[in-house]
């Protein structure tokens, strides 16, 4: 840069507009995390493992949902000692978005779009098909005779995005209707 | 993860992120951790500023972790097993290797039985007709007691080092460059940088990531560089190993819980011969290959016994095996990996199928396919924060426009979905665990949105209400469903903590248990994953941990969170020690031999055993590493295969060019193209603005990287009358992308048994749901897995590019 010197720091470093600029910014970035709660996490993407901290606001009152309003690296991980990558430090966005699926939705043999279902309705048909499905193809001896217990016409994938405890509770619902094919994404 | 499980013994990570700083060479190869891993590329960055340490990028472009490389050498995708062969055959012609360490920590001293050896493109024991190969002659020699024989001189001709000196003679400087398309130049001095740390006091690192396991001869690839770390004594040391770069959060916690052919903990999922608890048992609890081998998986029972009793509670006990009929046993030449059961599904043998946060229509190779087989289902059920194209498959023709112009409507599609809305990471508690093999516990920050739930409500909800009808109505074999265990406080949604616990595992009297050497075969323990067993014991949960301190300056942090097995942050941290039980590196050693006990990292040894008691790999029969690997399934030695769609024959023997036993669909939907037709390599990867499918429906990443692009080498453009921003069409046997050109000098043309050979670069990342769109890459992509692993081959395929 030479010489020149960036808006930024003319603003952050100058006087010259008459006055002091550093109180205002100082102010500005106290107010937004200076009243939140502070939760450890773990950034869900790449398995770096970065340690984040999620600052919330509002769960303080009751009948109150708190909201986050801020995501930064934490500073106490020896991984990432505070920082994040640039998908890292818009992980707010992750949360807080208008795109996240907020209701059951359910689409119809041969229909072209999604209507809403309520859980109670989408629980109960969807534990009749597996139900259905498990009872057609179930298989509790091979041809030979020997007890297999296997459910060949089920598939299940998932859970490299989700914690191990989830991931145990996935096998035992797997093993519990004996599915056979069960794949995640460390096979990709 | 395959590879490393039958080099070393476990399918994991050696060292870890924090560790890379006490590396003097970081070799990066099939990774671009700048780019992808751009938090954990900082200890490389750190390591050149402490230690001036060098580091050597190898890979098809010059990308951000090349541009700030010591050496940069240019390859041909699907050529590292040529170029690792090569730099073993250069460590061993300059005598490069660490010999003190290969004596005593590999097989290299090990005898091969007779009758081995490769010739035109197969190990011996080939079997032309059934594609197969016998591996009778790839045992170790025995000498009488069952353990194999060994020649410590190495110098028996059939002793595992003079074999692999003989089957990489072949693998000159010349001839790699042949194949790889660098020049031998820029091979040999990559090599010398590699190969200066055979030497005691130097530690040299590599780093990887799906560079190296998407080929259809990845786990060959992998071993291939396990064998020289091997070689210059860098396993086991700090800033060494062999260290994968997972590319997702709990990537290794979900393998880490089993997945295709495993239980809980890396045991095997029972086949159909296995028609009893002890049957089984005996078919997988190893027996040890020399005398000095702790064989640490002769266990087995203890694991797996414990596992069964925390699946089945009260219902497991010895006179019923422990509930072991209640498993699913599959047949045993059954494939149920990723291609296999798609392509059943394609098929039409499976009605239902269930996505927990997975995106086949974006992951999975040939997206044509995979539509296909989704629209073969009766129903599905996609649990997710955010549409995907999986959940949307069925109007993939609407939003995928001209991609899918053959696929049907809507209206032609009966597979009926359940969208359902699930809690994100910051709305769960629970662990993760990293690259590192590190479980972090994280907390939950705010409820989740809407009607979205938690997973393991939906889960436990599904599973209790299946589990309802059966108990009402009754139906096929009702007995594996309701005697699974499911004891939770608020069965309806367990608390994480609860699982975690159980997962821990604890003795009859509810004691949680200290680690998995208190786990017991008669009943008496319950565990749901040994190698998690410690993670939680009675002192309460140690993944939530937050220690600084770092008492052997080594980067080991061994109070910050807990990392599996036992804590110990360097695998086989033994072997950074000589016969004496002194370092090879006196200053890095993560554990010291003190005359009576081991200090430092949790020994992967037991803790006050003579150095000279037991070999330093305590999860392999033999005892020592593996330079000699007759478990994969191609050879015991890596050998250089063509990808399966290949520009040129395999310079080495042309007629058994690409794998003989790679994974090969031949539906109407799995064409394969030829040099001919699609004359380009080309590669798909990452971008350092999104991560996989996820981040576009992001704003920031989608406006730091809003566009798909094609990165076409500057004289293939020229060639083609290409200019930078020119709409350019990629087409490849199974589909199409289209998108703007990025005219680029980072591919470099090479020149490959004399032609030249361009390769294009097409990054991920895409799709046709989300706030930015673009085409999916994997329309590209071939039907075509490695045979161990099951991974698809996503580098190196052959496509045409033309102007639009």
């Amino acid at each position: 840069m030479g010489d020149s010197v960036s808006r930024r720091s003319f603003l952050l470093t100058t006087t010259a507009l008459g006055f002091d600029l550093k109180p205002a910014i100082a102010a500005a970035r106290e107010l937004k995390i200076s009243r939140t709660t502070q939760t450890h996490s773990v950034c869900p993407y790449c398995a770096v493992g970065c340690s984040v901290v999620i600052h919330t606001l509002g769960d303080k009152a009751r009948n109150v949902q708190p909201s986050v309003v801020h995501i930064e690296g934490d500073p106490d991980s020896p991984i990432n000692r505070g920082t994040l990558c640039s998908k890292g430090i818009s992980l707010k966005e992750f949360v807080v978005n208008e795109r996240r699926l907020t209701r059951p939705l359910y689409r119809a043999p041969g229909s072209s779009a999604w209507t809403r279902i309520s859980w109670e309705e989408a629980l109960d048909k969807m534990a009749r098909r597996i139900k259905d499905t498990r009872d057609r193809g179930f298989e509790e001896k091979d041809a030979q005779g020997r007890t297999v217990n296997r459910l060949p016409n089920l598939a299940l994938i998932g859970g490299c995005t989700d914690t191990n405890e989830i991931n145990y509770l996935i096998s035992k619902f797997r093993f519990g209707l004996g599915i056979a094919a069960y794949e995640n994404q460390a096979r990709l | 993860m395959a590879s490393l499980a039958a080099t070393f013994g476990r399918g994991a990570m050696t060292n870890g992120w924090t560790d890379v700083v006490n590396a003097d060479v970081i070799l990066v190869m099939g990774g671009n951790p700048a780019e992808n891993h751009p938090v954990g590329f900082r200890f490389v960055m750190e390591a050149r500023r402490r230690r001036k340490a060098k580091l050597v990028s190898i890979d098809p472009r010059f990308n951000r972790t090349a541009a700030v490389s010591d050496c940069y050498v240019p390859m041909r995708a699907g050529t590292d097993i040529a170029f690792l062969g090569g730099l073993i055959h250069y460590a061993l012609e300059n005598k490069l290797y660490h010999a003190d360490y290969i004596k005593l920590h590999t097989n290299a001293s090990f005898l091969v039985k007779e009758g081995f050896g490769f010739e035109n493109g197969h190990f011996s024991g080939w079997n032309a007709e059934k594609k197969t190969y016998d591996r009778s002659t790839w045992q170790y020699e025995s000498d009488g007691q069952g353990f194999a024989k060994v020649d410590p001189t190495l110098e028996h001709p059939r002793c595992v080092f003079q074999l692999m000196r003989k089957h990489y003679e072949r693998y000159t400087p010349e001839a790699v460059a042949n194949i790889a398309g660098c020049s031998a130049g820029e091979f040999n001095r990559a090599a010398a940088i590699i190969c200066s740390t055979g030497r005691p006091d130097k530690s040299g690192t590599i780093l990887y990531a799906l560079g190296w396991t998407q080929h259809s001869h990845a786990v060959q690839l992998i071993h291939t560089a396990a064998m020289l770390q091997l070689l210059l004594g860098n396993v086991g040391v700090p800033g060494g190993g062999v260290n994968a770069q997972r590319g997702h959060a709990n990537i290794k916690g979900s393998t880490d819980m089993g997945s295709w052919n495993n239980l809980p903990g890396y045991l095997r999922l029972p086949r159909a011969n296995h028609t009893s608890l002890d049957e089984f048992l005996k078919a997988n609890t190893p027996k040890p290959l020399r005398p000095n081998s702790m064989n640490y998986w002769s266990n087995t029972p203890k694991f797996m016994t414990s596992l069964l009793k925390a699946y089945y509670g009260r219902h497991a006990a010895r006179k019923n095996g422990f509930g072991y009929h209640n498993l699913p046993k599959i047949g045993e030449s059954d494939n149920n990996s990723w291609g296999f059961f798609f392509d059943r599904m394609h098929k039409g043998s499976i009605e239902g199928f269930l996505s927990f946060g997975m995106n086949p229509v974006a992951n999975g190779p040939n997206t044509p396919k995979m539509l296909d087989a989704l629209s073969k289902l009766k129903w599905m059920i996609v649990v997710e924060n955010f549409e995907t194209e999986t959940a949307a498959f069925w109007n993939a023709k609407k939003l995928g426009e001209k991609y899918y112009s053959s696929f049907i409507d809507p209206a032609g599609i009966q597979t009926e979905v359940f969208l359902l809305p699930a809690a994100c990471f910051a709305e769960k508690d629970g662990a993760f665990v990293n690259s590192s093999r590190w479980l972090q516990w994280k907390s939950a920050a705010v409820p989740p949105p809407g009607e979205a739930k938690p997973d393991q409500e939906i889960i436990a909800r599904l599973f209790l209400k299946v589990r309802e009808l059966y108990e009402k109505e009754g139906g096929k074999a009702p007995q594996p469903l309701l005697q699974m265990s499911w004891d939770y406080a608020n069965p309806l949604s367990p608390s994480l903590e609860e699982v975690a616990r159980e997962v821990n595992g604890r003795d009859l009297a509810g004691k949680q248990l200290n680690g998995f050497g208190e786990l017991k075969d008669d009943g008496s323990t319950a565990c749901g994953n040994w190698i998690y067993c410690g993670s939680w014991p009675e002192a309460g949960n140690m993944m939530a941990r937050r220690g600084q301190e770092d008492p052997t300056g080594l980067g080991l942090f061994p109070n910050y969170a807990w990392s599996w097995p036992a804590n110990r942050r360097i695998l086989y941290n033994r072997a950074a020690s000589d016969a004496g039980g002194k370092g090879w590196d006196p200053q890095r050693t993560s554990i010291r031999w003190d005359g009576v006990r081991w200090t430092g990292d949790t020994p992967d040894y037991k803790a006050d055993a003579k150095p000279s008691d037991f070999g330093a790999f305590i999860m392999l029969p033999e005892g020592v590493a593996k330079l000699f690997a007759a478990d994969l399934l191609e050879g015991p030695f890596p050998e250089h295969y063509e990808p399966a769609e290949s520009p040129v024959p395999n310079p080495l023997h042309k007629e058994v060019s690409s794998n003989p036993l790679a994974s090969v669909f031949q539906g109407a939907l799995d064409k394969l193209g030829s040099a001919k037709d699609y004359p380009y390599v080309a590669i798909t990867y990452r971008l350092t603005e999104h991560f996989h499918y996820w981040t576009k429906h992001m704003h920031a990443s989608g406006e730091l990287q809003s566009n798909f692009f094609v990165e076409v080498p500057e004289e293939l453009a020229r060639e083609k009358g290409i200019k930078g921003g020119d709409f350019v069409r990629v087409t490849s046997a199974r589909g199409s992308v289209e998108g703007p050109a990025l005219v680029t000098r980072r591919i470099r043309p090479l020149k490959v048994e004399g032609k030249t050979i361009y390769q294009i670069g097409i990054p991920i990342h895409w799709g046709f749901v989300g706030r930015v769109r673009g085409p999916l890459v994997n329309n590209l992509t071939p039907s075509v897995y490695d045979p161990n692993s099951g991974t698809p081959e996503y580098k190196g395929f052959l496509v045409n590019l033309e102007k639009v």
